[in-house]
């Protein structure tokens, strides 16, 4: 079947297709050429040296096992204080609030603080725990700053599971008999779990991947600590100590590799965070 | 609620049980009460914190002065405070950002979701979810190895570190979560809008222009006001490739932007001195910025999606 | 599933949080042991030392801390690269135990004593393509001014200069400005907040000129070290002062505030004659076989 079209048409037609293919060609030779460089420069240069010891100046070598685990534990502080704070906004924004100006106030606040960038949190967080709080520069300071910056997306996420679980379900504990807490806790929060860890996923994601944020509230420093010590003393994530063996050492092999790590992980996360997020759409039909 | 009541010691048992389990639910009321107050005392925090730390410089160097003056020389023995480069910076940079990234992303977006096929579709559609997670660094090392030494020989200048590195690796950056929006979006919109429009006699080109990108509308205008909102903000990728220094903005010249400003003098301004507060100021432009355009793009977007 | 998936996750985190505890302990103690031969003064100390202050001190303070922590493994030194005025801000505050100044103390600096551990030459770098070998301090001076714009004018290719040099709280850039007399009139095609970072843009640019500690600039290809005035940067010439354009690395603490045990045996340690071959594979002059 043949359409007959006007060969003004058909120009506008075929150009438009042509701009179509040479927008996702050049998507993809973007894409592939960000890939592709880290991995030529980053792979080449991981090593299991490289992973687990620390940066010596004695002995002239480059570690970044310090900064893993400065990750590690910073997603450790922020998840620990952003998850049940989050997750309790969300419920009483779902099952106890009876004011919708007040509900709607809270959306407000957390859509606000989404747009804020990061290195306004950064500057906040140096200011109210670092000059006012008398927090050092240190894992606490940077876990603290973290939390206010992924708290929006946590009550966002659970706001939205806690949705989609039938009213039915609700109505059913309740004329049981069961108080509200107690519906929540046994009926309501299971149901919602999926969508929870989805969140969680997604706030570790954006977590690991902060860096403005911390510069001033977590610091630079590239030694080793042990969890404890670490909330108190200058301690660099990886994506820092990317910055600071980019730009200030000139260590750009050991920068790829860190940026190589990066990406791994951030791999790994959408995975993960795909697979919980199929889980709750199959859950929801 | 009405609970059968048997004999009195049932009754007794029954009583105080729930006293305890009506002070828990009050108790887990008010706890999940604090944590939405949380939230906004948070935001509340933010804005004043801001705002206090903000006003003095602002204040003892003078609005306009501060606002308008073209010349930021913060440790000079004669010290000027003036952030217009910076405020113009930012403008133009996300601007060229915005120009060059959207129109591209909600093109490739129209491709993944209905040209490409759909193997092809799944991979290039994990690619860019990737690098729409990747931290920002990332991106700033990419373009100081591989952009800055590229722009330095392709236009002869004695460094490549300028705004338009900046410019391209800001639009690189904003390309993933356009694309992914805009897709979610397009692949959103009903098929029998676009069966009806082929069934009408156009070409599928002519039906994804103007159907399908129609319908994706609001979706695709959330991606664009997305991708605004993370160029301005952004300052450790394009401390990388900009060059820091405090020039008024021209595309082969070293720019600082709002970001980079606070983060390039942080570290070493010294507490209490006017530089410190300067650098507070800066911030503080950039949060009533952010707000505003924030504001002024969803009226657009509301008003937008009011004709019919 | 998914919540197998989570509390593994976060046991996991648990895990890796308390075995690192023991791990940053066990680490310090097998360094000690594998590394360099303890001086034998190990008295059981404790605690913490904070040092703050310049960039261009992180390779000497980095050795020093290094090899001090391996003495003393109770000991933990710090070291937050901030940049000399920062350092002294800190020292004041208190809110650090030494800072760390590669420049002189100003006048408004009052209240600190100031103990030069070493003397760093400040080398004049330019990209290893150039066909440059020497300059002067007054072509320095025109150069870094914008008097001099083209490398044509000192004999080299024809290629616009590009100065490279450093943020305004340097140490650094002020022993630079004061010493070639271009204090306030740089003309800088990039600021760079480190020594590092200034090494880089030189070495990715055929145009580039900048300055940075010979002590980081020593060992690296790709750059180039100029002489001044015909003489060479090194070792020798800082010492004997020859090579002009040097400043003092000084460790900054209060008067009147006593050292914690811990700060006082480190700031011991870096001025004793037992530090010198340190500081000098660090790239710096120690100043204990300086004159005075």
């Amino acid at each position: 079947m043949s359409h007959h079209l006007s060969p003004k048409r058909r120009l506008r037609d075929n150009l438009l297709k042509v701009l179509l293919y040479t927008c996702a060609a050049l998507t993809c030779c973007l894409l592939m050429i960000i890939i592709g460089a880290i991995l030529w420069r980053g792979l080449g240069n991981l090593s299991w040296k490289l992973l687990t010891s620390q940066t010596s100046y004695l002995a002239d070598t480059i570690g970044i096992f310090p900064n893993i685990l400065n990750t590690l534990y910073i997603i450790l502080v922020s998840m620990i204080i952003a998850l049940p704070v989050g997750v309790g906004a969300a419920i009483y924004l779902t099952e106890y609030a009876v004011n919708a100006k007040f509900v709607r106030l809270v959306e407000f606040a957390t859509e606000t603080l989404t747009g804020i960038p990061s290195i306004i949190f950064g500057l906040v967080g140096m200011l109210l725990f670092i000059q006012i709080l008398g927090l050092k520069q240190g894992i606490l300071a940077g876990g603290l700053t973290l939390v206010v910056m992924v708290l929006p997306t946590v009550i966002r996420t659970t706001q939205e599971s806690l949705k989609t679980v039938p009213t039915a379900f609700r109505e059913g504990a309740l004329a049981l008999g069961s108080g509200k807490w107690h519906m929540v806790r046994t009926v309501v929060l299971p149901n919602a779990m999926d969508g929870i860890i989805t969140g969680s996923i997604l706030s570790i994601g954006r977590i690991v991947g902060e860096s403005a944020a911390l510069l001033f509230t977590a610091g630079f420093g590239l030694v080793l600590n042990g969890f404890f010590e670490s909330l108190q003393s200058s301690s660099a994530t990886l994506t820092v100590a990317l910055y600071i063996y980019a730009s200030e050492r000139g260590e750009t092999g050991v920068a790829f590799s860190i940026a190589c790590i990066l990406l791994i992980l951030t791999f790994l996360l959408n995975l993960a965070a795909n697979q919980a997020g199929r889980r709750l759409m199959r859950k929801g039909q | 609620m009405q609970h059968p009541r048997e004999s009195g010691d049932v009754c007794q048992q029954g009583g105080s049980q729930m006293i305890r389990k009506r002070a828990l639910e009050n108790g887990m009321k008010a706890l999940f009460l604090i944590c939405g107050i949380v939230s906004v005392a948070f935001v509340l925090l933010i804005s004043i914190y801001l705002i206090l730390a903000g006003l003095p410089a602002i204040r003892q160097i003078g609005l306009v002065k501060f606002l308008f003056g073209t010349r930021w020389a913060a440790t000079a023995s004669d010290p000027s405070y003036g952030i217009l480069p910076f405020i113009l910076t930012s403008v133009y940079g996300t601007a060229g950002a915005v120009v060059l990234g959207v129109p591209l992303g909600i093109l490739t977006a129209v491709f993944l979701a209905k040209v490409a096929p759909p193997k092809f579709a799944g991979v290039l559609h994990t690619a860019v979810e990737l690098l729409a997670g990747i931290p920002s660094v990332v991106y700033g090392l990419v373009g100081m190895i591989l952009l800055v030494p590229s722009i330095q020989k392709i236009f002869s200048l004695s460094s490549g570190a300028c705004l338009l590195a900046a410019i391209i690796v800001l639009a690189i950056m904003i390309l993933p979560p356009i694309v992914n929006v805009s897709e979610t979006a397009l692949r959103a919109v009903p098929k029998e809008y676009e069966e009806a429009s082929l069934a009408l006699g156009a070409t599928k080109m002519e039906t994804w222009f103007r159907v399908s990108l129609q319908a994706a509308k609001s979706g695709i205008a959330a991606a664009v006001v997305m991708g605004i909102g993370r160029a301005i903000g952004e300052a450790m990728a394009i401390i990388m490739v900009s060059g820091n220094v405090a020039n008024m903005p021209s595309l082969t010249k070293s720019v600082r932007f709002l970001t980079t400003a606070i983060a390039s003098e942080m570290s070493y301004a010294s507490y209490g001195s006017l530089q410190r507060q300067a650098l507070f100021s800066i911030g503080l432009v950039l949060f009533l910025f952010i707000m505003l355009l924030n504001a002024f793009l969803n009226l657009i977007i509301k008003r937008g999606g009011k004709e019919p | 599933m998914k919540k197998t998936i989570a509390i593994v996750l976060a046991a996991v985190l648990i895990l890796a949080a308390f075995s690192a505890c023991s791990a940053g302990s066990k680490t310090a103690a097998a360094a000690a042991s594998g590394g360099q031969a303890s001086n034998g003064s190990a008295a059981a100390l404790s605690g913490s030392v904070s040092t703050n202050g310049s960039t261009s001190m992180e390779k000497v303070i980095g050795v020093l801390q290094e090899q001090f922590m391996n003495d003393n493994p109770n000991v933990k030194v710090t070291y937050d690269a901030t940049g000399s005025g920062t350092g002294i801000e800190a020292v004041t505050n208190g809110t650090c135990d030494i800072g760390l100044a590669s420049r002189k103390l100003k006048d408004t600096e009052t209240g600190l004593t100031a103990t030069t551990i070493a003397l760093d030459g400040i080398a004049i770098i330019v990209n290893g393509d150039s066909r440059l070998s020497d300059i002067s301090l007054d072509q320095i001076a025109n150069v870094f001014t914008g008097k001099v714009k083209n490398w044509s004018e000192l004999g080299g290719d024809d290629l616009e200069i590009a100065c490279i040099g450093r943020e305004a709280g340097s140490g650094t850039r002020d022993g630079f400005e004061s010493i070639t007399g271009t204090a306030d009139a740089c003309v800088l095609s990039q600021e760079l907040t480190s020594t590092g970072a200034v090494i880089e843009a030189v070495k990715n640019s055929k145009n580039a000129i900048g300055y940075a500690s010979l002590s980081a600039v020593e060992g690296q290809d790709g750059i180039k070290i100029l002489t001044v005035g015909g003489v060479e940067c090194s070792e020798q010439t800082v010492l004997d002062g020859t090579y002009t354009i040097q400043r003092p690395f000084n460790l900054v603490t209060k008067d009147g505030a006593a050292l914690s045990p811990a700060a006082q045996a480190f700031f011991d340690y870096a001025t004793s004659s037992a530090a010198s071959d340190l500081i000098r594979q660090a790239g710096a002059v120690p100043t204990s076989h300086a004159k005075s």
